[in-house]
């Protein structure tokens, strides 16, 4: 018995062999911004940053320490009066476009606006053919 | 009944021939991107668009008793150096300290850059794994990490005696990179 709880008392205390940073999180990692309105565009911002740590969630998502200091450097910013868009810029100037969940036409990236477009006049093209068609067919008759 | 639908016939012919492959084509390519992506796997190191560019001012606290802070004034000029992003809480910033330990014998600066960490736990991880650094700054909210763009540790990053991102190394610095670090050092000096 006494063996027993020795071994349950070794699992309660043991150490955690990978274990993550025990600084407290920032001052504006986990707070608010006091004026909702400058809240909301820090909230907007943070919910179009990927999260370094765990890629596929945003920062506004993740609990990873990085993404922490990153919603704090992103409301210390905004509280300064600085556009989220400029925000997002710097950001993207460190990491690349993988950073931003919000993509923009760059010189990588217009087909991907380009080709819904192409995709949508070619359906129309094809559509026009096959109505014409039919419409002939049905004067014939 | 007698009215039944005509077929333009013609038309219907001439589209089948390719079209009807279409599907069996669009979907062989498809299996061709799913063996792309199993035999080789996408990385997710996220690279640092700040090579080539120089190092941002920044300014920071020394980490340990027994090592200045770091600032950007203290990396300009004499030869190039090494910028080891790293941690107390890091497992693989241990795993890289032979490594780091063997540079700094070679003669390589080491500046530290020490991501969110506490003073007595620092000092405990120098005290088991050596202090190769010449100086350690205390990063405490990421803030110089993001600034040159890098996204964990460890990592290390050769800056040039002008001051300019070099190089990015991502992940801890195993026997087989050496070498290679102290290539790109001598080159980044010419």
């Amino acid at each position: 018995m006494k063996r027993l709880l020795l071994i349950l008392a070794l699992f309660v205390f043991a150490p955690p062999l990978l274990a993550d940073d025990t600084m407290p999180p920032a001052a504006y990692a986990y707070r608010q911004l006091d004026d909702p309105r400058l809240e909301a565009k820090a909230r907007g911002l943070m919910e179009t940053i990927r999260c370094l740590t765990c890629q596929s969630q945003s920062i506004a998502d993740s609990d990873a320490s990085m993404a922490g200091d990153m919603r704090n450097q992103i409301r210390e910013r905004i509280l300064r009066g600085e556009d989220p868009e400029a925000i997002r810029r710097w950001l993207v100037e460190r990491y690349g476009d993988y950073i931003s969940y919000a993509p923009q036409v760059s010189p990588a990236t217009w087909p991907l606006f380009a080709a819904p477009l192409l995709l949508l006049a070619i359906a129309a093209l094809l559509l026009r053919r096959r109505f014409a068609r039919s419409g002939q067919s049905g004067a014939v008759k | 009944m007698s009215a039944a639908p005509k077929i333009p016939e013609r038309a219907a012919i001439r589209t089948s021939r390719w079209a009807l492959w279409l599907p069996l084509a669009l979907f062989a390519g498809f299996i061709v991107l799913v063996l792309i992506g199993l035999l080789r796997p996408a990385s997710h190191d996220v690279a640092s668009q700040f090579v080539g560019k120089p190092l941002p001012e920044f300014s920071l606290r020394a980490a340990a008793d027994n090592r200045p802070g770091l600032a950007r004034a203290n990396m300009i000029g004499g030869k190039p150096r090494l910028l080891n992003v790293f941690a107390s809480w890091c497992a693989p910033c241990a795993a890289e300290a032979p490594q780091l330990a063997q540079l700094a014998a070679a003669g390589v600066e080491i500046d530290g850059v020490a991501i969110r960490d506490h003073k007595p736990e620092l000092a405990a991880f120098l005290a088991r794994y050596g202090n190769p650094y010449t100086r350690i700054g205390a990063d405490d909210v990421s803030a110089v990490q993001m600034a040159i763009g890098s996204s964990g540790a460890p990592e290390t990053f050769i800056i040039d005696a002008q001051g300019v991102i070099r190089y990015q190394h991502i992940g801890e610095i195993r026997t087989e990179h050496v070498p290679m670090l102290l290539a790109r050092l001598q080159e980044a000096g010419k």
